[in-house]
């Protein structure tokens, strides 16, 4: 009784997860035209694959933005944030923690108090519009983040090792170059995954920063999808080329994936 | 020694950075917002526009000024937005935490299902769930399935509101509803035998529900009254919104749930407790301090929340309006820098009420630790 209850439960939850999934790839497979508000929740006979290609036709150049800013913010937010991490958990110095405080509050601060004088800022450096602006917002904006968990990663490793090599004769750099970055192949994971989800799904900065030319996938789609005109086949189908990159990530690293979502939220 | 010297200098880019970005950027703002800029057009765009100072003008504009009834009924949304978002995410989520700390079959793949949309950014869910709530189709024609009629709601256009009140109330209400917390403040300390606690509390409860009562209730804050109430275009977002983040919820209760040692439930199973006894009294207080992170964390979405509601309704739609979009509407399509200001302070201060004393907790833990 018990148990049919549970699964009951659980089978409606399933429902309610998955039934958008389950309309998004049936009208990205839906010719135009079949798209009518009262049919939609047939399955389209025959498959009409037109769609992806169109969508992918459009989108190509931002999903090459998206790409482009993605990767590159993550791999430069990742490094700073291993170097920083180290020093707080290894050497920390008198105030480090409450510095480090300071610079966690910029992880929760609502960016709208700071988006007037970042876009004069990104404006005058001569950034706006352009991907290299949108790099530096997102690397500057995540090292509160980045720094926390390389901190927490870099603090369970214990400190005698550190002291063995120093007496070895090995400095600042040497200890992280042959001590540290070793051990650290988890900690990037999480933090990879952590910081190219956040960039890639990231709306603000990109719509206020970018100019079409410059747009990523996610400012694209929130036009497309808004304006009125467009059948619904071609922002499905966006939504799909959108989300694929993450959801990749999500399916196979999900391990990591959520333990970047516990750091981030309730710290380790 | 000049191993410290590097180390303090490895991180000084970043602290620069910080400094800069945040804490500098945050004090620019608080000037515009003191400012008349975007109050004249032709000096709104010029390449170094002529200040004024005006000091708290464009924050009195905002809460009783004439033409800002937009705002105020987006922080009316705002509140009930971020309420119900709570509620739902936190109850969804430990309801699936529940049943699937029962151990099912296929464990695995409901968690993955149910943590996917996580994955996703909120402008990918509000372009599925905008069209999942179009009035005459989605959701609405699920019933037809079944053999049964429609359902005719309009979710997102509908201009129905719920709960409405008069803005003039809003001083009464605050100092209630902060008067009432505090008297709940007062009674833990009074439990837990704080007298200090005791005394502040019941003393700031005691004076604020009697300016509530007295002064407080004839405080005018417009010449007319203004009905602002809980739009119910904002119920389709909210559903959008539990969609997202309740498999985060869920993660972090079924996290705590694992971690509670075995041996503490099999003491209370020896003392006599039933299972509904088990978890009013054993299970939910060990996953109290979990709720409480999560209300931090979905707390500070919810005051953010802008791509969702920019890719569910679009920016223009005042019914799902909230402060985040009406500062990017006022700043960046209208030019009015100083009042688009204001708002990110505003919001700026809610966040922080929020974070800080956590954050501050927390770090005062770690020290102890």
């Amino acid at each position: 009784m018990g148990r049919a209850l549970l699964y009951l439960f659980l089978g409606l939850a399933l429902v309610f997860f998955l039934l958008p999934v389950y309309l998004v790839i049936l009208t990205a497979l839906k010719e135009p035209a079949k798209i009518t508000l009262d049919a939609v929740w047939r399955w389209p006979d025959p498959l009409y694959w037109e769609s992806f290609r169109i969508a992918w036709e459009a989108f190509r150049p931002k999903f090459q933005n998206s790409v482009v800013l993605a990767v590159s913010a993550t791999l430069i937010s990742a490094f700073i944030g291993a170097l920083n991490g180290y020093v707080l958990a290894k050497w920390p110095f008198r105030g480090a923690n409450l510095l480090f405080a300071l610079m966690l509050f910029g992880m929760f601060i609502p960016y709208q108090s700071i988006l007037i004088p970042l876009f004069q800022f990104i404006k005058a450096i001569g950034l706006y519009g352009t991907l290299g602006g949108l790099v530096l917002v997102h690397v500057v904006y995540g090292i509160p983040i980045v720094t926390l968990i390389f901190r927490n990663y870099y603090s369970e490793i214990p400190d005698e090792l550190i002291e063995a090599a120093r007496i070895d004769g090995a400095g600042f750099f040497g200890i992280f170059r042959h001590v540290i970055l070793p051990l650290s192949a988890p900690a990037f994971v999480v933090v990879g995954i952590w910081q190219f989800t956040q960039i890639w799904n990231e709306f603000l900065f990109a719509v206020t920063l970018t100019r079409p030319e410059s747009q990523p996938i996610t400012v694209a789609l929130a036009q497309l999808a808004g304006g009125e005109a467009v059948k619904w086949n071609l922002p499905m189908a966006g939504a799909i080329l959108a989300a694929l990159p993450t959801l990749l990530v999500y399916i196979f690293l999900g391990r990591y994936f959520l333990r970047g979502l516990l750091a981030g939220s309730v710290k380790g | 020694m000049r191993d410290r010297i590097l180390a303090f200098l490895v991180l000084l880019p970043s602290l620069v950075l910080v400094g800069i970005f945040v804490y500098g950027f945050i004090g620019q703002t608080l000037w515009v917002s003191l400012t008349d800029w975007g109050k004249n057009p032709a000096q709104a765009l010029a390449l170094r526009p002529e200040l004024r100072f005006v000091g708290l003008e464009n924050y009195r504009e905002l809460f009783t000024g004439f033409v800002d009834v937009r705002f105020r009924q987006s922080v009316v949304n705002l509140v009930f937005f971020t309420l119900f978002f709570m509620a739902g995410s936190l109850g969804l989520g430990l309801l699936l935490a529940l049943a699937l700390d029962q151990r099912p079959k296929g464990e695995g793949f409901f968690r993955t299902v149910f943590l996917f949309p996580m994955a996703l950014s909120f402008v990918v869910t509000g372009t599925i769930w905008r069209w999942l709530l179009q009035p005459q189709g989605g959701v609405n024609v699920l019933p037809t399935l079944v053999g049964l009629p429609p359902l005719p709601f309009p979710w997102l256009t509908t201009r129905e509101q719920v709960l409405v009140f008069d803005w003039n109330r809003l001083p009464f209400y605050t100092a209630l509803l902060v008067g009432l917390v505090l008297l709940l403040v007062a009674y833990g300390a009074w439990r837990g035998g704080e007298r200090r606690r005791l005394f502040w509390s019941l003393l700031s409860g005691g004076v604020l529900l009697l300016w509530a009562f007295t002064l407080g209730s004839r405080v005018q804050l417009l010449p007319y009254p203004e009905p602002h109430g809980f739009s119910l275009a904002l119920i389709g977002v909210i559903l959008a919104a539990v969609w997202q983040m309740s498999g985060y919820t869920m993660a972090l209760y079924l996290a705590g749930l694992r971690g509670i040692p075995v041996e503490v439930l099999e003491a209370a199973r020896v003392d006599g407790a039933g299972s509904w006894q088990l978890y009013r009294y054993v299970i939910f207080p060990l996953l109290a301090p979990i709720t409480l992170s999560a209300m931090i964390v979905l707390g500070h979405i919810a005051l953010k929340i802008f791509d969702l509601i920019f890719a569910m309704a679009g920016l223009d739609y005042a019914p799902t309006d909230v402060p985040a979009i009406y500062m990017y509407l006022l700043a960046f399509r209208g030019n009015q820098f100083a009042k688009g200001a204001a708002i990110g302070l505003l919001l700026l201060l809610l966040v922080a009420l929020v974070v800080v004393p956590y954050l501050a907790s927390q770090l005062r833990k770690e020290v102890r630790r």
